[in-house]
This record gives C-alpha cells, sequence and structure tokens, in this order.
C-alpha cells in the first residue's frame, strides 16, 4: 500500500525567505526603476510564488514523480499512443549546447549542422513514408492534421474548386480529425465501418461528390486493423476529385513494411513522438511533420529546409503558395533530434523489425485475452487491438473498473472507451519494445480480473486500492472548478 | 545486427507464433495487398553503435555557433536566461518524462498537482483567474485566444498591432484563414509602441478583439491602461501576448484590465533549442473559462475526502466536441510546462523579481552605452529588456563579422519592418555582463567605422 498522505503543495511548502536560486550581482551601475518605467506600470504587487530551499524543491518534485506512471516505470500499452520506450541517448544528444543552446534567428551560417540534420530528417521521413516533400513544422499530430488540411484547402482553391469543403472521416476516426477539419474551415462527413471493421466502401462511393475535400484516414484503422481496401478507397476519392489524408498516429505498424504514399495518399502527418521514440513528457511535447506529394509540395508552411548546389542549407522563404506559418520558428527542434536519432540507431532493417516485432507482439497478446475477454473483431490485428468488456458489464463490471483494476497490478490501463464503434472498448497497444515476459504477466493479470469479474466483483468496482488516491470525483471538478491554489490570507 | 530496443529472441518469437499458430511474422501482415507493399529495404543510411551516434551527433552540433562558444545578444522572442540545474535533473525523472497525458488520475497525480501548480504561477503572473496546461508555443497560443476571441463574441475582426511579433503574427493569420477570421494591423508610432489613434479608429462594433505585445517586438511597453478602454469602449476583448519574465517588474496584464493573457514559458528553464520545443501559456478570466482551448488540470477530492487532481471541464476539448470543436489541440507542452513551474519554484517570489529587474537594468545600461557612442536608439517609449539601434551598414553585415568576433549579433528588423531596415533588435538579458555589453559596443562601432 502506497503512502496516502495528501501530498502538499509547492506552494504550502513556502517560507518567506527561503530561496532556491543564485543570480550574480548587478554589475552595471542602477538607474532608479521609476526613471525608466511609468508608475503605473510597475508591478504593484508580486506574484505569490513559492519561496523554498532546493533541497525542498527537489524534494518536492521527486516526491511528484513517485506518484506518476510512465513507461520507464512499467508497461503501459495505450491504445494509439505507441507508448515505446523513449532511449536515454536521445536525451543526451537533445541537451548538446550546439543543439539545445542556438537561437532561430542565428544567420544561416552559424547553424548548418541543425539545418543539415532538419534536411535529413525531411529527406527520410520523405522516404519512410513514400512522400515527395515534408514540413518538420507542425508541433504536434492535431497540429499536423490541420496544416495538411490547410494545404487541400489551397490545393482546390489553386484549382477554382474552393468550394470542395467536405471531409470524409471514418465513424472509427480519432477524435481530432473532426477537430481539425472544423478548425481548417472544412466540414465533416461520416462513413460507417462494415461488419469487418473496415471503411464501408458502398457508404464511402455515395459520400464522395463534388464537394468532396478529402478522406482521413488512419491505416491500420483504430481497431488495429488494415483497411485492406485501400486501393480501391484512394481510386473512388481520387476519381470524385478529392484527396487523401493519412493520419500517421498508428504509423508503428507499417514501418518499411507499406508506405501511405505507395497507397495513394497524398498527405501524411507522423507523430515523432509516437513512432519515433519522442518522449510523451505527460502529455507534450510532440512534433507531427507533415509530409505531401509533389502537387502540394507549393503549398508546404514556410520556411522549408533546403539545399544548395554548394552543399549548403537554407531556409527557403520564397514560397509564394504556401499556406504560411503554423508555429513560431521552425519546429519542435528538439523532438526532431530526438527522432532523428532514434532513426539512426534503427536504421532500415532496425525499423522494419520494430513494426514487425510490435505486431506480433499485439497479435500474440490478443490471442491470450480473447479467451477471456470479447474480440470484436477476430481477425489478425496489426499493432494494436481491441477488445470489449461486454460479459464483463453483464456482471456488473464496467471496462473503467477494469483499466482500475489493472492499476493495482503496477500497469497502465489500456485506451478504454474509444473507437466509440465498440461497446465497453478496451483498446490496447503493447509496443514493440516490451518483452514476451511482460506480455505474459499482463495476460495473467487480465486474466486474473476476468476471474474476479465473476467471483469478487466488488474488489474489481471498488478499485483501485494501491494508489496514492482512490477514485477522483470528476463530476464536482468539472461543475465547480478549482483550477489554481489560492493562498491564505493573512 | 541486434537492436537494444527490441527484446524478442528467436525463441520468443517461435513461442509466440506457436501461440497464433503461424509459421512467420510475415503471416501477420498477408492482410496489406501486394500492391502496396515496400519492396526491398527503406534507401536510408544504415544503423549506428551508440558510439557512432555519439560521434555522428557531436559532429552536426560542432557545426552551430551557440551560446557555449559565442556571447549572444539575439533576442525576439527566443531569449537566453539562467536555468537552476535543479530543472533538468527533476525533467529527467522518466516518470515524468516517459508519461503520456494524465488520463488515468490515480496514478497520475505527481504530473497533475505539479501542472495544477503551474496554472497558479500562470495566474499569478498574469494577474488572471484561469489558465490552462499549456499550448504548444507562444505564437499558437496567441492564434487559439484570437479563434477563441472571435468565437465568443460572435464577431469576425480581429485588430492586431504590428509590434507584434511577426511570426505570432503570420501563425494568427493562418488559424484565421482556417476559421474565416479576418485580421486587421494598426501601426505603430514614433516612440515604438502601437499608434492609439490609429488603434481607436481601427476598433468598431464588429471587432472581436484587439491583440498587443507586452512589451512589444521591439522590447517597448505598451501602454495597457490606455488600450484597455479602446477596446472595451465596443465590446471588444483585450489579448495581451506577454513575456512572462517582464511581468516581475511589468504590472500584471490581469489588474489593467486584458480578458486574455497568452505567451512564452521559455524565459523560465526551456532552452533556446533553435525556436523548439517551448512552451505556450494561456490565461484568461473566469467567464471565459468555459471556452478555452487545451487541457486543464482541477482539483478534487477522492472517494476518501483526500485531495487529488484530475483533468477537467473535458466537454470543451476536441475529442469530446468532435466536429463541433473551436481547437483540435490535444497534445501539449506538458514537460516544458514542468520545467517553467520548476523554475518559476526555484526562483520563487524574489527570484522573479531579481532577474527580470536584472534583465531591465542591464539593458538599460546597454542603451546608454550605445548612445554614448554615438549610435542612434530607434524608439523612445519605455523598454524592458530589448532595444533597437540603427546601423550604417546592413544588419547582416555586421551580424557576420561579430559572429567571427565571437558574439551572436542582433535581430535584423529590416526582415519584417521596411521601414527599420538597417536596425538591429538587441536583447540583453541577466547572463550579460558587463564587460560583455561593453565589448559588443565597442565591436560594433569598429565594424562600423571600418
Amino acid at each position: 500500500m502506497h503512502n496516502r498522505k495528501e501530498k502538499a503543495l509547492i506552494f504550502e511548502l513556502s517560507r518567506p525567505g527561503r530561496v532556491s536560486y543564485s543570480l550574480p550581482e548587478l554589475d552595471v551601475p542602477e538607474t532608479d526603476v521609476a526613471a525608466m518605467l511609468p508608475r503605473h506600470l510597475i508591478r504593484e504587487t508580486p506574484a505569490r510564488l513559492p519561496e523554498v530551499s532546493e533541497l525542498q524543491l527537489v524534494r518536492h518534485y521527486t516526491e511528484l514523480s513517485r506518484r506518476n506512471h510512465g513507461v520507464d516505470n512499467g508497461f503501459y500499452p495505450l491504445g494509439s499512443c505507441t507508448m515505446k520506450y523513449n532511449p536515454k541517448l536521445n536525451e543526451d544528444v537533445a541537451r548538446y549546447p550546439g543543439f539545445a543552446q542556438i537561437h532561430p534567428c542565428q544567420p544561416e551560417e552559424s547553424v548548418q549542422g541543425a539545418l543539415e540534420l532538419m534536411y535529413n530528417l525531411q529527406q527520410e521521413l520523405a522516404v519512410i513514408t513514400g512522400m515527395d516533400a515534408v514540413t518538420l513544422q507542425p508541433a504536434a499530430g492535431a497540429a499536423g492534421e490541420f496544416t495538411g488540411l490547410m494545404m487541400i484547402r489551397a490545393y482546390h482553391e489553386s484549382r477554382g474548386e474552393g468550394h470542395r469543403n467536405k471531409v470524409i472521416v471514418p465513424n472509427s476516426a480519432h477524435g481530432t480529425n473532426p477537430a481539425s477539419a472544423a478548425v481548417a474551415g472544412l466540414q465533416t462527413v461520416t462513413v460507417p465501418s462494415d461488419e469487418r471493421g473496415l471503411v464501408d466502401i458502398e457508404a464511402l462511393r455515395a459520400a464522395v461528390g463534388p464537394d468532396t475535400a478529402a478522406l482521413m484516414l488512419t491505416n491500420p484503422n483504430t481497431l488495429g486493423l488494415f483497411e485492406e481496401n485501400i486501393l480501391e478507397m484512394a481510386e473512388i476519392v481520387h476519381q470524385a476529385g478529392g484527396l487523401l489524408y493519412y493520419d500517421g498516429a498508428n504509423a508503428n505498424a507499417i514501418l518499411g513494411i507499406a508506405r501511405p504514399g505507395d497507397m495513394g495518399f497524398d498527405v501524411v502527418h507522423l507523430n515523432l513522438h509516437k513512432t519515433f521514440t519522442g518522449p510523451h513528457g505527460g502529455g507534450g511535447p510532440g512534433a507531427g511533420p507533415v509530409g505531401v506529394k509533389k502537387l502540394l509540395e507549393p503549398f508546404l508552411p514556410k520556411p522549408v529546409v533546403a539545399k544548395r548546389e554548394d552543399g549548403s542549407f537554407y531556409l527557403d522563404e520564397e514560397r509564394p503558395h504556401s499556406i504560411g506559418r503554423v508555429k513560431g520558428f521552425f519546429g519542435n527542434f528538439g523532438i526532431l533530434v530526438r527522432a532523428y536519432c532514434y532513426i539512426r540507431s534503427m536504421g532500415p532493417e532496425g525499423l522494419k523489425q520494430a513494426s514487425e516485432n510490435a505486431v506480433l507482439n499485439a497479435n500474440y497478446l490478443m490471442r491470450r485475452l480473447a479467451k477471456a475477454y470479447t474480440l470484436p473483431y477476430d481477425r489478425v490485428c496489426k499493432h494494436e487491438f481491441v477488445l470489449s468488456g461486454v460479459k464483463q458489464k453483464k456482471l456488473g463490471v464496467r471496462t473503467l473498473d477494469i483499466a482500475k483494476r489493472l492499476l493495482d497490478f503496477g500497469y497502465h490501463p489500456p485506451t478504454i472507451y474509444f473507437p466509440l464503434i465498440v461497446d465497453e472498448c478496451m483498446m490496447i497497444e503493447p509496443t514493440e519494445t516490451e518483452t514476451k515476459e511482460t506480455l505474459d504477466e499482463f495476460a495473467e493479470a487480465m486474466l486474473q480480473i476476468a476471474r474476479e469479474c465473476e467471483e469478487t466483483p466488488e474488489i474489481v468496482q471498488e478499485a483501485p486500492h494501491s494508489t496514492v488516491v482512490k477514485r477522483l470525483d470528476e463530476a464536482t471538478a468539472a461543475r465547480k472548478p478549482v483550477l489554481r491554489y489560492q493562498p491564505q490570507e493573512a | 545486427m541486434k537492436y537494444r530496443y527490441l527484446p524478442q529472441t528467436d525463441q520468443d518469437k517461435r513461442e509466440m507464433l506457436d501461440t497464433l499458430g503461424i509459421a512467420s511474422v510475415e503471416e501477420l501482415f498477408n492482410d496489406i495487398p501486394e500492391q502496396v507493399r515496400f519492396k526491398g529495404e527503406l534507401p536510408i543510411p544504415p544503423a549506428l553503435s551508440e558510439v557512432e551516434v555519439v560521434r555522428h551527433f557531436a559532429g552536426l552540433s560542432r557545426k552551430n555557433a551557440n551560446f557555449s562558444t559565442h556571447v549572444n545578444f539575439l533576442g525576439a522572442g527566443v531569449y537566453e536566461h539562467y536555468i537552476p540545474s535543479t530543472v533538468n535533473h527533476m525533467l529527467l525523472r522518466g516518470e515524468f518524462f516517459t508519461a503520456y497525458t494524465p488520463y488515468q488520475p490515480e496514478i497520475s497525480q505527481g504530473e497533475l498537482q505539479a501542472i495544477f501548480e503551474f496554472q497558479t504561477m500562470v495566474c499569478e503572473l498574469t494577474g488572471m483567474e484561469v489558465a490552462n496546461s499549456s499550448m504548444y508555443d507562444g505564437a499558437t497560443s496567441l492564434a487559439e485566444a484570437v479563434m477563441m476571441a472571435a468565437g465568443h463574441t460572435g464577431r469576425k475582426k480581429v485588430i492586431v498591432s504590428r509590434a507584434v511579433h511577426p511570426e505570432y503574427r503570420a501563425v494568427t493569420a493562418t488559424y484565421a484563414r482556417g476559421q474565416g477570421v479576418e485580421l486587421a494591423e494598426v501601426g505603430v508610432d514614433a516612440q515604438g509602441v502601437t499608434d492609439l489613434a490609429m488603434l481607436k479608429a481601427a476598433v468598431d462594433d464588429g471587432v472581436a478583439a484587439v491583440v498587443v505585445q507586452y512589451p512589444n517586438f521591439f522590447g517597448c511597453v505598451e501602454d495597457l491602461a490606455a488600450i484597455e478602454p479602446i477596446a472595451h469602449e465596443k465590446g471588444a476583448l483585450l489579448i495581451v501576448s506577454a513575456n512572462p519574465l517582464a511581468l516581475g517588474i511589468l504590472e500584471a496584464p490581469g489588474k489593467l484590465g486584458a480578458d486574455i493573457v497568452t505567451g512564452d514559458m521559455q524565459p523560465f528553464g526551456i532552452p533556446a533549442s533553435f525556436g523548439g520545443p517551448h512552451c505556450g501559456y494561456f490565461a484568461a478570466t473566469s467567464r471565459l473559462m468555459r471556452k478555452m482551448p487545451g487541457r486543464i488540470v482541477g482539483q478534487t477530492k477522492d472517494e476518501d475526502g483526500r485531495r487529488g487532481f484530475v483533468l477537467t471541464l473535458q466537454a470543451r476539448e476536441q475529442h469530446i466536441r468532435r466536429e463541433k470543436a473551436t481547437s483540435n489541440i490535444c497534445s501539449n507542452q506538458a514537460l516544458l510546462a514542468l520545467a517553467a513551474a520548476i523554475t518559476l519554484s526555484a526562483l520563487g517570489k524574489q527570484g522573479v523579481q531579481e532577474m527580470a529587474m536584472m534583465n531591465l537594468q542591464k539593458a538599460h545600461y546597454a542603451k546608454r552605452m550605445f548612445q554614448e557612442r554615438g549610435f542612434q536608439v530607434a524608439f523612445d517609449a519605455p523598454f524592458f529588456h530589448e532595444f533597437a539601434v540603427k546601423l550604417s551598414k546592413p544588419v547582416a553585415e555586421v551580424n557576420r563579422k561579430l559572429l567571427e568576433a565571437g558574439i551572436i549579433g542582433g535581430y535584423d528588423l529590416g526582415r519584417d519592418y521596411p521601414e527599420l531596415a538597417g536596425h538591429a533588435l538587441l536583447a540583453v538579458t541577466e547572463v550579460r555582463t558587463k564587460a560583455e555589453i561593453d565589448r559588443l559596443a565597442e565591436e560594433m562601432e569598429a565594424i562600423l567605422h571600418a
């Protein structure tokens, strides 16, 4: 049992006069502030920030870290999030002064190494995805989606077809797809999935038309299933004058095995923080580069990193058809460094083996769990699969309970209640970096929980039993929001 | 070749394939049509060992002039500051950096509490009532604020000061095209701040928001007290993009009537890193709380009445609203928000004021040095830690010479403001010494007179 004492906020540790910083003495002649700033713009009351000693600070954040679960702590089969190992080497490399301590506005000749790295990463991501050109600017997957859709819009407008404003998404799509369409000024049309878990081809055929801007698709889809009819789907969309957008959240299944570009996709985003080991950092930073086919290249965000004939690198700002900027500067460079470090560590064979092992791990775990849980789509999966807790629901145990019970075993639960088309859904993605032993232990835990659902359901319903807090009252949190600490006024 | 990130042995694979009743891994890919299968090996360079990776990347990194090889006076939205050693040690704890978004609060209390504390710090600095858990960067945070203001007011036009960071304006323009929001710019007066007469003329009943930067791109401090009534008289919101370090000494925008305050936490513990990852912040008045983009952490209680933290107000977010969403952000910059929170804890109440004061003092000293040497300084408005000097030679040429002298020179304002061609924007932070400032002035004088 973990210590269930409440953890103090750093503000509650604060005592006036304590510091944990060390700044040099001011070495220039001091000027009166009133002579530099107008009185009404000088801060009247200081921000009430904590005052703690350095050891207090270290203990506070160390204790907070102990109340958190990461991939380094244990298995994290969170579907669609690709919680693979984040190599320590990447962290070292990203912190080299020549990467971490360079300014984005330095003269180009003084940052040739950084530009070379970005250029090579652009090239290699293009090869990996089967695309012609890549922008590294988008800060995350959702930003990549927005970028890709804005390029698709610009493409249609350039052809006098600005009326194309419908984006088709399957009902299994990530929630970001329709949201990204909305912020790009496009409307969503949802197409159903068939009984095999794939896009219903006839429904797609009926959905396309003269207003189709694009089809957004994850392949393998969020059920972990490969859209086998992808070439036919591509033809349907292209013939209707639309383009195909590849949501790369699930790219970990196909590296070196199949490329979106060869499937007929015109735009691809990748989540470098998923497939290419950028750490998730508790929710970010990510990086969401976007690859495009030739026809969309003129619309890429600017600047693009380019190479001169003399071998030097530069930032190409002269792009009259560009959709503009989607982020300050050139993207989340530090994440690009980590991803490139991973690609160079793995090489072509390593990347392919990673995908193969991810798919092997997923299929093995799926088979082991199929005895106790409902497998809504009983066929080969790719890097992830979905289970349904409908059997357990009949016993009065919900998927949420199963997820909470997994916490007692030291596991992060799968993604739950997504995709929306599967009742009591659990979406499980083990990734390639987990051992067979870990998969077996997890399977045993899941099987034990299934037995508990039958024999002692209250153990599952009342879980977790071993965490620092029990289940939290989320309804009150939303109804009466407390979003910040309020100091007690003296 | 053996891959250290791939644990499955041949024996493991055989056992797993036996369980699946198949003979080879290849069979797991039979559902991928032959026509789309990639044949052969991806034409990318072969794998490198750890030793070779270090050599390769160290080589690339050494081609970059950086803050450890050169003395830096570049700012323009990205600054070199003191980062306490504790920050990196805490960040590198795998429990933080290898965790996902805290969707399972019982095993994510550490991250959730750290973000709750971060939100509190953002509120304290900005003087606002609520803050979210972070945005991608200052530019996208501002863009989202503009979209939110348009959504909240139902008005489709936003007035942006030309003294707002050029890249922030460019990103906002891209977002605005997406959602059909019209942007109009107002110019800068001779003092270097937003022209209030022009602003007043531009704001009418159809304007959703007025956007200014504080201090602005030229380093000058906008008079928010004078701008606030211009926006509010017409029912427009006041959006302020603020450098959070400057708020150690400048009055909080919330106190001066701002409705939304955005910016980048980069000055607090986040390396320049060639422009990212940094950490956008987003704060607002409580009446706008349910319109805010991004993830928000709230305090609650567990079943035993113990204090705990959860992601809250999720009905606002993209995965619930889907096609009705006004923002699509999900991944944010949580790890950098943690870096900022640790730094703000380390600096604390006194350190933030002291550091802001040092920036102010050193930059003013630098400005005097340049003036004493006969340089013309572009603007007279009160400023924080950046100022523009006029050069008699092209800025790019001067910067090339400075680089040879081991100095990273200022930002070439002519890139974005044709009327300011030949002006360099210099940033002087607490890490610069008097001797370095003196040397910059000397070197620049020598270059211009050469």
